[in-house]
């Protein structure tokens, strides 16, 4: 493979470029191998390319679409990042958005009834946010006071969590006057307010501060610093007079409610209301982004803005070009594996020029 | 209710428990292996998936169910292989490289799928059973247990066969001792890498044997996304039975049973959501780990990478 030749580069200058590098040399051969799939499947690659670009990035109305799709994954990637430092491994986060987003749908068009707009957001945000920390809960105590693996309660807890997510969608939250058992809809004028005169909601402003705000903490903070000892050694930290079950429930109620959040936002910017056996399993992609941006909560954003162009642009592709948004899963996982690999290969040669 | 529990319906009921129950088995065996071998094996869904597609693939142009389960035990050791490559031998993340071979399959099946067979959805034909003489003759559960087809008989008897092997052989414990203390295993001389991949490539067979069996059996036919998180099932089963093959059998029968009761309450004509049936194993479950809380085993060195030299 290709590593990054110049060795020893110590400038600020040769340091960036050998980021910039780092980053872009994974997405051109992801790119090169995807190109060689779509030429196999009979397609003009040069022309989808273009076409995502286009409708993902380049063009007004695309470029809103992608900035929308970001809030979510913002979110949970924001949410991510807490628990992986403190080594928690929270893989229970589609559960946990999932269930924020019902209570939320079901609640706000009700609350709007009652008291003012602004009030009601706040409210449903608080709630969504009580709700995936509550549904975190139960790992919480089992790794907390027995050190039962959170990989298997997380994972368990979020195959139960969709599974009540539409329970309460097809009996208690339902809305009569549909036909698809569905929540009542948010009046789009109830919803996240518009930034200017875009179809971006304001939403993805708290979800880009979330993330801001989640990096600084843990890693400007005595807390965060706390946590992190947690996460590197959890004996050490009981050692050094850390109340580690006490942090333990801190970390996963601040994942998971961060989660919660992004559920809240989804539905109170974009959709007013859940449909049954909705579920955008949006968890099995961020976790790798976040394993990506280095659980950096600035990195994060570029990474996830990049997937969020591929998401919309190959959405627009697929209805125009005949290619399925199914290669946009190819093209993430080509890309995953390519950073990975240029990551590892950039980590040996480091180590070979320290030996 | 009256009629509900009848003759007919238990034995539809213990029919679908193993029909939904053989893929879950498969997938949990397979992923204990690797999970003893150190290695936290997230692709499995993935190697399930192209399993199942490569398992359909093969079972519709030959006609031969076995020739099937051969090509998907080779299509989920082939996503196996870049497992073994990327995360045992370079030593790149487990989880990233495990959730993108698991999206990568997820697209690629359905993007070949697509292409081969636009929106039709082929079938195979019926499948052959295999009646072992007297006890497929029970009342109730004797044909739903024992006149099936030869593949549920070879994953029970896999089910001992593992465990011995876990307990009696060498290779067991070196399985044991790659997840362990791999430094150990090398110290001995044994190579760590190459009982990792063994491992990971084992996971994949079955894995992808299981995909194979859930899409040419259970299914018929193949549709794009089919395991839908079946493969992660198979993981939390491995994770809860702790090292014992039988424990992941006893799992993979109640999580079967309770896919199985979904349909079957359908057909008796029950009103309930499907979704309240489906969580019933995994609240079942969780009950159990808040009353039994113990601390849960696992490999010490599982997930991370054995890099020779290195503390």
């Amino acid at each position: 493979m290709t590593a990054p030749a110049q060795g020893g580069v110590k400038s600020s200058a040769g340091a960036r470029l050998a980021t910039a590098f780092r980053v872009l040399l994974p997405i051109v051969l992801a790119l090169l191998v995807g190109a060689v799939i779509i030429l196999a499947l009979g397609k003009d690659p040069l022309t989808y390319y273009g076409y995502v670009a286009r409708r993902g990035l380049l063009s007004p109305i695309g470029i809103q679409a992608t900035i929308t799709r970001m809030a979510p994954l913002l979110m949970i990637a924001a949410g991510l990042i807490v628990a992986f430092r403190a080594g928690i491994w929270n893989l229970g986060v589609d559960g946990q958005f999932l269930l924020a987003a019902v209570v939320t749908a079901a609640l706000a068009p009700v609350l709007v009834t009652l008291v003012p707009g602004w009030l009601m957001i706040l409210i449903s945000l608080v709630v969504a946010a009580l709700v995936g920390a509550a549904w975190s809960l139960i790992p919480a105590f089992l790794k907390a006071r027995y050190g039962v693996n959170e990989i298997i309660t997380t994972l368990m807890m979020t195959f139960l969590g969709i599974g009540l997510a539409n329970v309460l969608i097809k009996l208690p939250f339902n809305d009569p006057n549909t036909t698809v058992p569905q929540t009542a809809t948010l009046a789009v004028e109830d919803r996240l307010p518009r930034l200017f005169d875009t179809t971006i909601h304001s939403g993805v402003v708290i979800a880009i501060v979330a993330v801001l705000l989640v990096h600084l903490l843990m890693t400007r903070t005595a807390f965060g610093l706390k946590l992190q000892i947690v996460g590197a050694n959890p004996r050490a930290a009981v050692h050094a007079g850390l109340n580690v079950s006490r942090l333990t429930f801190a970390t996963f109620a601040l994942s998971a409610g961060l989660v919660g959040l992004g559920g809240a936002i989804e539905v109170l910017g974009v959709w007013g209301t859940v449909r049954a056996d909705w579920n955008p399993a949006f968890g099995l992609l961020v976790v790798p982004l976040v394993f990506l941006a280095r659980l950096h909560g600035v990195a994060v954003i570029g990474f996830v803005l990049f997937f969020a162009v591929l998401m919309s642009g190959g959405e627009s592709a697929s209805r125009r070009l005949g290619v399925p948004t199914d290669f946009v899963l190819v093209l993430v996982a080509l890309l995953l594996i390519f950073l990975a690999l240029v990551e590892f290969l950039d980590h040996r040669r480091r180590q070979a020029t320290k030996a | 209710m009256p009629g509900l529990f009848t003759v007919d319906f238990t034995t539809a009921l213990i029919f679908g428990a193993v029909t939904a129950g053989i893929p879950l088995l498969l997938a949990g065996l397979g992923e204990q292996i690797s999970e003893k071998a150190g290695v936290l094996n997230i692709g499995i869904e993935g190697m399930m998936l192209f399993g199942a597609y490569t398992g359909f693939l093969v079972a519709f142009k030959t006609d031969s169910i076995w020739l099937g389960f051969l090509g998907g035990a080779g299509g989920g050791m082939l996503v196996a292989l870049l497992m073994a490559i990327f995360c045992v031998w370079l030593g790149m993340n487990q989880i990233v490289i495990g959730i993108a071979l698991t999206l990568g399959a997820e697209g690629l099946t359905a993007l070949l799928h697509h292409f081969q067979f636009s929106r039709t959805y082929p079938r195979l034909g019926a499948i052959d059973s295999l009646p072992l003489p007297v006890i497929s003759d029970i009342p109730v559960f004797g044909r739903a247990l024992f006149d099936r087809h030869p593949l549920v008989y070879l994953s029970i008897l896999l089910v001992f066969a593992m465990a011995w092997l876990f307990r009696n052989t060498y290779v067991g414990l070196n399985l044991q001792a790659a997840g362990d203390k791999p430094a150990a295993l090398d110290a001995a001389g044994v190579d760590v890498y190459l009982t990792r991949s063994c491992a990971v490539l084992a996971t994949g067979a079955l894995a992808g044997i299981g995909g194979a069996y859930l899409a040419n059996v259970g299914a018929g036919l193949f549709l794009p996304f089919m395991t839908n998180g079946a493969g992660f099932i198979g993981l939390v089963l491995a994770m809860l039975a702790r090292g014992h093959p039988v424990w992941v059998l006893f799992g993979a029968a109640l999580f079967g049973a309770s896919l199985a009761l979904t349909t079957a309450l359908q057909v008796a004509g029950l009103n309930i959501p499907t979704d309240v049936v489906q969580m019933l194993p995994f609240a079942m479950v969780m009950l159990v780990l808040v009353i039994f809380a113990r601390h849960s085993y696992l490999p010490p060195a599982l997930g991370l990478p054995y890099v020779r030299g290195e503390r």
